[in-house]
């Protein structure tokens, strides 16, 4: 079983292995970790700090899709999640008071919270299609987050919100902690009880679940509402980072970001199981990708093009399809089956931007 | 079945509505809303100008002061109709708003280009139904000059070559080196400034060692510059496109244990009000002002081109620059 679950992962994170080892080609001092001003410093440190929101919303990402759902509202949820938060820490008359940034952070988790449960509403008691359910908010979100800035970038300072984005707790930074804090505690709630199961046998098939005695309806509509939740969070984390609500930018394409990760993590988007490990390197390895770029210094004019080379040959190296072919050159059985296995790497490496 | 059907669509078109509900809840807790509300279209014959106008976003804050000011200048009172909408930093878009205000048959339309070229059809379009187009801040790249009746904005070269002489003149002898932050790839302030400022600093024995795009915004400015960081240790100097780009390199800076200013040295273009309190502060070593207030101008423009006047073609605004000690005087009269 540990073995099967090695050879899930074993490609992503050999992905991450290559970029990192054409990081140090490239600088050979990329992976060293030193101390500065009491806190670590180096390249692994700050990828660990961009994964951060990336990997909450991944992990929204992961269980909606267990679900066989799809959450393309997290990008708007981040941009409105920012807004609310640097408006009230705009408008309040001291926005260094430790009791104004946490009422500001609770007003924006709230909103994201009933903005996760109105999506889960949508997908779980009205039936509408989770791709449309959720365009909804994608689309209307940004509307919202503009509307609450006033088309304005809402900037402030803010000592104690500030340390979101970019402090430091014993070396390591805040939003790290914060984003793999979560990521471990919802790991552990989801795979040391029956929840995962619960999940999975709803994506699997939501009415064989429910005439078991699943509540599928009600699970359904936990995942959206906790997608949400996690977007609000990377929203203050990334709106934290700069000091900045920007409607237009934030989260910009961060579904596509979080659907990637979860697609290189190896879970499918029809639904049902599902890989939190493989999310998480999903996650880095987007992460190490951007700062490949910089490092490797390649022209921002094909930035794109190379990032996108790079995740098809990820994305194809996960693909079942080619790695029975590539199990079959060498000793190992067939993999298992899983439902529909050749729509789903293809279907999303169209997406990838 | 098929009722089904309806009463899902009916549902999802009432939430819908109730989102927007929503959103009008949400704001008013912070600010007004943005402009954009679309009336009917208008005709000439009040001595109303309707104009449309296609901005490219809100990715600055300069972007933020260049629509306060349009939205501020073309107002009712000044005898305009001011049809404003935001692209989104996307071409496609501005096409798209640009059509809809030659199907509502404004009497003028400016807009600021996003990238510098593919407008020659929808302007063409603009030209067929005669309809007068006046481009703000950036220019398009188009071998027919008739396509817009003026260009108002500033000479981004020679915000470039500014920075560089400035740079040349403090720093020139010491072996410097530097990199660059670049706008959006491809925009007009990103292509000239750039230009501006290698013309300026060749010769001399600063070296521009990195160059990568930060997309004018902060958040993308900090990544850009911790990836530098990262690549290369004998960092002396940044040239960032804009302010926002620049503030962000400060937050990385800072985040690597180093003073912004003094072991980095920092130079922007903009001059919006937060580069400036970090100008002031030590943080930011020289800016070039690119003035955003284009509204005064504009309306200016828009009511000669309608009263069939001749115009000039370009009309360049008047750009300063500013050091620490002059930040800190200017600081407290700036308008934005």
């Amino acid at each position: 079983m540990t073995k099967l679950l090695r050879h899930h992962l074993f490609w992503p994170v050999a992905a991450l292995v290559v970029l990192l080892v054409a990081n140090t080609v490239a600088r050979p001092s990329f992976l060293a970790i030193t101390v500065r001003d009491g806190h670590l410093f180096g390249a692994p440190i700050d990828i660990l700090r961009t994964t951060a929101p990336l990997l909450l919303v991944a992990l929204g990402m992961t269980l909606v899709i267990a679900t066989r759902g799809i959450d393309l509202s997290v990008g708007a949820v981040v941009a409105v999640s920012g807004a609310v938060a640097l408006s009230h820490l705009a408008s309040s008359p001291n926005p260094d008071s430790p009791v104004t940034v946490l009422t500001a952070v609770g007003l924006a988790l709230a909103l994201c919270l009933v903005l996760g449960v109105w999506n889960g509403f949508l997908v779980s008691v009205l039936g509408i299609q989770p791709i449309i359910a959720t365009l909804i908010l994608m689309t209307a979100g940004r509307g919202v987050a503009m509307l609450i800035t006033g088309g304005m970038i809402t900037t402030v300072n803010s000592g104690p919100f500030k340390t979101l984005g970019s402090g430091f707790w014993l070396g390591l930074p805040v939003a790290a902690v914060i984003a793999f804090g979560v990521f471990a505690v919802v790991a552990f709630v989801v795979r040391r009880t029956a929840l995962g199961m619960l999940l999975e046998a709803t994506g699997i098939n939501p009415a064989a679940s429910r005439l078991s005695g699943v509540r599928s309806k009600t699970l359904t509509w936990t995942v959206y509402t906790a997608s949400g939740l996690f977007a609000g969070l990377a929203g203050l984390l990334i709106s934290a980072d700069t000091m900045a609500a920007d409607a237009n930018n934030a989260g910009l394409f961060i579904e596509l970001d979080a659907i990637l990760a979860v697609v290189i993590g190896g879970t499918a988007l029809s639904g049902g199981k599902f890989n939190l490990s493989g999310t998480l390197v999903g996650a880095l390895v987007i992460a190490t990708l951007e700062r490949t770029v910089t490092v490797l210094g390649i022209s921002p004019l094909v930035t794109p093009l190379f990032m996108a080379l790079v995740v098809i040959v990820v994305t194809l190296l996960q693909s079942p399809r080619m790695r029975e072919r590539l199990a079959s050159a060498t000793r190992r059985p067939t993999p298992p089956s899983e439902p529909q296995p050749a729509a789903r790497p293809d279907s999303t490496e169209v997406k990838a931007r | 079945m098929a009722r089904t059907t309806l009463t899902r669509t009916i549902l999802a078109a009432v939430s819908v509505a109730s989102l927007f509900t929503l959103g009008a809840c949400a704001s008013d807790a912070g600010g007004e809303p943005a402009g954009g509300g679309e009336t009917d279209a208008a005709t000439t014959d009040d001595g109303v100008i309707t104009l449309g106008f296609s901005q490219v976003g809100a990715e600055s804050g300069w972007r933020a002061a260049n629509t306060k000011s349009i939205q501020d200048t073309l107002t009712a009172e000044n005898g305009f109709d001011l049809k404003f909408s935001d692209a989104q930093q996307k071409q496609e878009n501005q096409i798209q708003a640009i059509r809809s205000y030659i199907t509502q048959g404004v009497d003028v339309i400016a807009f600021s280009p996003v990238v510098e070229t593919g407008w020659d059809p929808v302007l063409q379009e603009a030209k067929a139904a005669g309809i007068p187009v006046i481009l703000t801040d950036r220019a398009v790249d188009s071998s027919d000059e008739t396509l817009y009746e003026s260009f108002i904005g500033s000479d981004f070269v020679k915000e470039g070559e500014m920075a560089g002489e400035w740079v040349v003149e403090q720093y020139d002898g010491e072996g410097y080196k530097a990199v660059e932050l670049q706008g959006t790839t491809g925009a007009a302030p990103a292509i000239d400034r750039k230009e501006g400022f290698e013309s300026a600093v060749a010769g001399s024995d600063l070296e521009i060692i990195d160059s990568q795009t930060g997309n004018f915004t902060r958040a993308e400015g900090k990544t850009v510059m911790e990836g530098f960081l990262n690549k290369h240790d004998d960092i002396d100097l940044v040239f960032a496109h804009n302010d926002d780009m620049g503030l962000g390199a400060i937050e990385a800076i800072e985040a690597a244990g180093m003073t912004p200013g003094e072991d980095i040295k920092i130079v922007t273009i903009d001059a919006v009000k937060d580069g400036m309190q970090a100008l002031a502060d030590g943080k930011i070593n020289y800016i070039v002002e690119c003035n955003p207030l284009l509204g005064p101008d504009l309306a200016e423009i828009a009511q000669k081109v309608v009263a069939g006047e001749e115009v000039e073609k370009r009309i360049v605004v008047e750009d300063l620059a500013f050091d620490q000690e002059s930040a800190k005087e200017a600081l407290p009269t700036r308008e934005y």
